[in-house]
């Protein structure tokens, strides 16, 4: 046996100078110019009833923006798309619309690749109406409601702006300090750059109404029924606090941290201020693992592998991020499931994996005899978000597979109370976040009304 | 290989394709590269007396349509605005150097007689191959009662013709304007008048836009704008109509026709043809791209003409003259039926939409596996075409003719009240 050599995990900040690490965190996909716009606009076929609006979880009158772009209609184009989505901007930059509108547009159909640019289009527009427009809807006469709004990511922004027009009052309630939610400090950093997140809160807050109030948890400083209590209607919109373990041996190794928990300091700190490994491991195929993986390496990381237990068509990240990753120098490798954090004298060493493989009766077995270890500074557990319910223990609210139940008027079992976004059950995309805000706050709305006999 | 050798008038060239007097035969530095590049033949820039006109700045306007430029072009240029003994000395050199080509000379001068007598010896002189009467510009010179003012009026089309017939041995061919209701009685007034030919389209009278920030007429002349003449692949469709009416006219039949107005493909060219065109002449094609347009104009056109077997020019012209008609000759019991061919269909939607809102409900939308699916309900369509043009993929709606049982036209057709009864 060779004499074992003490190694101390590798993990600094400032691997890269601060010139690389602006433009590695710059936008990873610029803006199209005016003239590039219009072109790729013309490209559309305005199609009737078309299949990429069918694909929009928001429904943006997709060919209705695009042809308003194609006659530089600019202020009609952006309102089109607001009206639908008013997170219309953040949809732009990180809707994966490889599976959305771009994966339906007829062009797919014809040759594949060839999709209209949906997603540049629409920042292109909103971007026009962020630096000429402003707000460009107001709001209804005051109603005197007031709706108490509890998380302001992107579900909870999108209700409180729809029941800002409709004329009530909202109080925007987070932890955080900051409103946005995943925009803030989740979403990849080049995927929203130059502080995109705060400048879209401030564009959807300017049209009045809505008061925002950090530092404050459901759960710790008030409950729901408290909130039931003092307001007209109540919005849920808390998204996923919790994360999944991976349940092997050595978890709580120093060097061994949760995908988000990395994102967000990532996020919310100068980079030249974030640790990270020489070598990185990150464990799980979603886009998170992605993010994480990819960001590691633009921090400086010099090897990153990203792990998947399984194949390809299991992974939900998509093919254009995976592929992504591997442009950006990531090692995916796949058919392997970690077995245990590897340390020595209590210190991070690396990952064991046991290969796996899928059966004939497509069974998917590991090999427990048949490991390989990967070594790291540092693990990225990217295996899952969940639902925190501890906030709503003091209430009577109903969860359902781990999320909150709501019927399809957006409400829980809580009268009053509704809840959207990724603490309900569906797709954990901004772009669903979004739609849930809208459709609760009409929902909302229509209570109120009701209620008042308007 | 197909022959393009033509003879139009007496005027020989090694290829039909001229260029149109404008810009690109404005002098012998432009001429001289278009014969490099290989045209047959060129119509000079009008010539008009000294003193020479003046042009404005700002001369041209742009009709785009959905990204293209040029679809149509509109001008407000005059004619020549260069000495006449410098254009002569120049036709001069060039027909001299390039003695196989068709150098054939516009003309505009006003309309009394002396003024014609005057520049014809001039112009034969220099050795060109004939000579175009200008009768068409419509903007600028016909406020001078020159170009489509003499145009638009058959008297004067065969008097000025009768003139240069007079004092000329050179070929004679007179210049249409389409600025008119009925192409055919300045055809048969220039006919009249001993014309060897006529060519034709000109340009048409046009507002091409307006500057909605200076809110004027484009082109923009220092504040105003004028009416000009408009040309382009925009006017290809009013140039066919023209040439085919005079083509079919017995009393024009074997006129030699010079077809021009929006040509800039050899199937452009070929379509003149086919209408009754012997020689093609092109101006905002090359305006647009340069003289090379020509090297697939020839190569195309022959390699058309060898697929269909076609040797010569003279048996193409006029191919499609026999089956242009009135209307009133169409069988009313042919009847197409739109196809979908649904393995090409991508879902957008565009015919049913077309057929539903503009024409006869006969596209059905159904949701088929998720998806919209767009099917012809037979016993509604009229045969229009409309979703065949709006499909935006090739061949995937095609139209299917039916089976016909004879041929019933409207003269005899039972709702025509003046039917013509066995
Ligand atoms: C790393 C990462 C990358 C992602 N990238 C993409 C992407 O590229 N494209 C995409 O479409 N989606 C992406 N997603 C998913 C997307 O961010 C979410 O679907 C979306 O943000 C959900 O919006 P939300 O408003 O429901 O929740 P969130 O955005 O999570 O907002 C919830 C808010 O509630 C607050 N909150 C939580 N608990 C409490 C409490 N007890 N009291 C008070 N406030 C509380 C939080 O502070 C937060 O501000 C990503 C997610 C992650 C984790
Ligand atoms: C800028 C410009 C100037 C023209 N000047 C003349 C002219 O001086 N004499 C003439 O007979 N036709 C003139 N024309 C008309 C062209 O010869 C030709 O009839 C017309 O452009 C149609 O052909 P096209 O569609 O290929 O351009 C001019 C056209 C343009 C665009
Ligand atoms: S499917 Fe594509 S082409 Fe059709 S409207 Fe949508 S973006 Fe345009
Ligand atoms: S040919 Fe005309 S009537 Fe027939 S389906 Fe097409 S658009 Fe409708
Ligand atoms: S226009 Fe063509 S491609 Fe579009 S739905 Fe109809 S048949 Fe299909």
């Amino acid at each position: 046996m060779e004499a074992a050599v003490m190694r101390i995990p590798d993990t600094i900040c400032g691997r890269l100078s601060e010139g690389e690490l602006a433009a590695n965190f710059a936008d990873a996909h610029p803006p199209l110019t005016h003239a590039q716009a219009v072109i790729e606009a013309e490209r559309c076929f305005y199609c009737y009833d078309a299949p990429c609006v069918q694909a929009c979880p928001t429904s943006i009158d997709i060919p209705k923006f695009i042809k308003a772009i194609a006659t530089n209609n600019m202020q009609g184009s952006a309102r089109t798309i607001l009206e639908s989505n008013i997170l219309g901007g953040a949809c732009a930059r990180v809707c994966p619309t490889e599976i959305l509108c771009e994966q339906k547009c007829v062009h797919t159909a014809r040759e594949a690749g060839q999709a209209i640019r949906i997603g540049a289009l629409q920042r292109h527009a909103t971007d026009w109406q962020m630096e000429h427009g402003g707000q460009p809807f107001t709001r209804a006469v005051a109603t005197g409601k007031r709706i108490a709004v509890v998380g302001a990511g992107p579900a909870g922004l999108a209700c409180a702006h729809r029941l800002a027009m409709h004329g009530h009052n909202i109080d925007l309630i987070d932890t955080h300090t900051l409103p946005g939610g995943l925009n803030e400090y989740g979403v990849a950093a080049y995927k929203l750059a130059d502080d995109f997140a705060q400048k879209e809160v401030d564009f959807l807050m300017a049209i009045g109404g809505i008061t925002f109030q950090g530092g404050l948890s459901l759960g710790k400083d008030f409950t729901v029924a408290q909130l039931r209590k003092e307001y007209d209607a109540v919005f849920l919109a808390v998204g996923l606090a919790g994360v999944r373990a991976m349940g092997i041996e050595g978890e709580q190794l120093d060097g061994v941290m949760d995908a988000v928990t990395f994102i967000e300091t990532l996020r919310s700190q100068d980079k030249k201020t974030v640790p990270v490994g020489r070598r990185v491991v990150v464990v799980g195929g979603g886009n998170t693992a992605v993010d994480a993986a990819v960001q590691a390496r633009r921090l400086g990381a010099e090897d990153v592998f990203l792990v998947y237990r399984r194949g390809h068509e299991q992974m939900s990240a998509t093919t254009v991020e995976r592929e992504w990753a591997q442009t950006n120098g990531v090692t995916v490798k796949l058919w392997a499931s970690p077995v245990r954090i590897v340390s020595e004298n209590g210190v991070l060493r690396g990952v064991e994996f046991a290969r796996g493989a899928i059966g004939p009766d497509g069974s998917i077995a590991y090999n427990p005899a048949d490991t390989f270890i990967i070594e790291a500074d540092m693990v990225l557990k990217a295996v899952g978000q969940t639902f925190l319910s501890t906030p709503l223990q003091a209430d009577t609210i109903a969860i359902s597979g781990g999320r909150i139940l709501v019927d399809d008027q957006y409400q829980t079992t809580m009268q009053g109370v509704f809840a959207g976004g990724d603490c309900t059950p569906g797709e954990d995309l901004t772009v669903a976040a979004v739609r849930d805000g809208r459709d609760a706050a009409e929902a909302i709305h229509a209570m109120l009304s009701q209620n008042s006999g308007q | 290989m197909a022959d393009l050798r033509t003879t139009f008038a007496g005027i020989k060239s090694p290829n039909p394709f001229w260029l149109a007097s404008a810009p690109p035969t404005d002098k012998a530095y432009n001429v001289r590269r278009a014969f490099e590049a290989g045209w047959g033949g060129v119509v000079w820039k009008t010539l008009g007396e000294d003193p020479p006109v003046v042009n404005v700045s700002s001369r041209y306007g742009s009709l785009n349509y959905n990204g293209n430029r040029l679809m149509g072009l509109n001008n407000i240029e005059l004619i020549s605005d260069r000495p006449l003994a410098v254009n002569l000395a120049e036709i001069k050199q060039v027909k001299r150097d390039y003695p196989d080509r068709a150098v054939v000379v516009s003309l505009m001068v006003p309309c009394v007689e002396e003024s014609w007598k005057a520049i014809l010896p001039l112009v034969e002189e220099t050795g060109a191959d004939g000579i175009e009467l200008n009768f068409g510009c419509p903007h600028g010179m016909s406020e001078r009662n020159m170009g489509a003012a003499v145009g638009q009026v058959p008297e004067y089309v065969e008097m000025v013709t009768r003139w240069c017939k007079q004092y000329t041995r050179m070929p004679v061919i007179v210049k249409l304007t389409p600025n008119i209701t009925n192409i055919l009685m300045p055809a048969l007034a220039a006919k009249r008048g001993g014309a060897d030919a006529v060519s034709l389209i000109n340009t048409i009278q046009s507002v091409i836009g307006v500057d909605l920030d200076q809110m004027a007429p484009m082109p923009v002349v220092g504040g105003k704008g004028t009416h000009g003449g408009y040309c382009g692949p925009a006017v290809k469709p009013i140039a066919l109509r023209m040439i085919g009416d005079i083509a079919r006219h017995p009393e024009l039949a074997g006129i030699p026709i010079s077809g021009m107005g929006g040509i800039g493909s050899w199937r452009d060219a070929a379509e003149f043809l086919a209408m009754g065109a012997t020689t093609l002449q092109v101006c905002t094609a090359a305006m647009h791209y340069g003289f090379r347009i020509v090297d697939d104009m020839i190569d195309g056109l022959s390699s058309w003409m060898d697929q269909k077997g076609y040797a010569d020019i003279p048996s193409v012209s006029g191919q499609a003259i026999p089956r242009f008609v009135n209307w009133g000759n169409l069988n009313l019991k042919f009847k197409t039926l739109a196809d979908i061919n649904q393995d090409a269909c991508i879902g957008c939607g565009l015919c049913h939409i077309a057929c539903e809102d503009t024409s006869h409900q006969a596209i059905s939308k159904t949701l088929v596996d998720g998806k919209n699916h767009y099917e012809v309900i037979d016993e509604e369509c009229v045969g229009c075409n409309l979703c065949a043009h709006v499909c935006p993929i090739d061949d995937c709606i095609t139209m299917q003719p039916q089976p016909v049982e004879g041929e019933l036209t409207w003269p005899e057709h039972p709702n025509n009240p003046n039917r013509v009864t066995a």
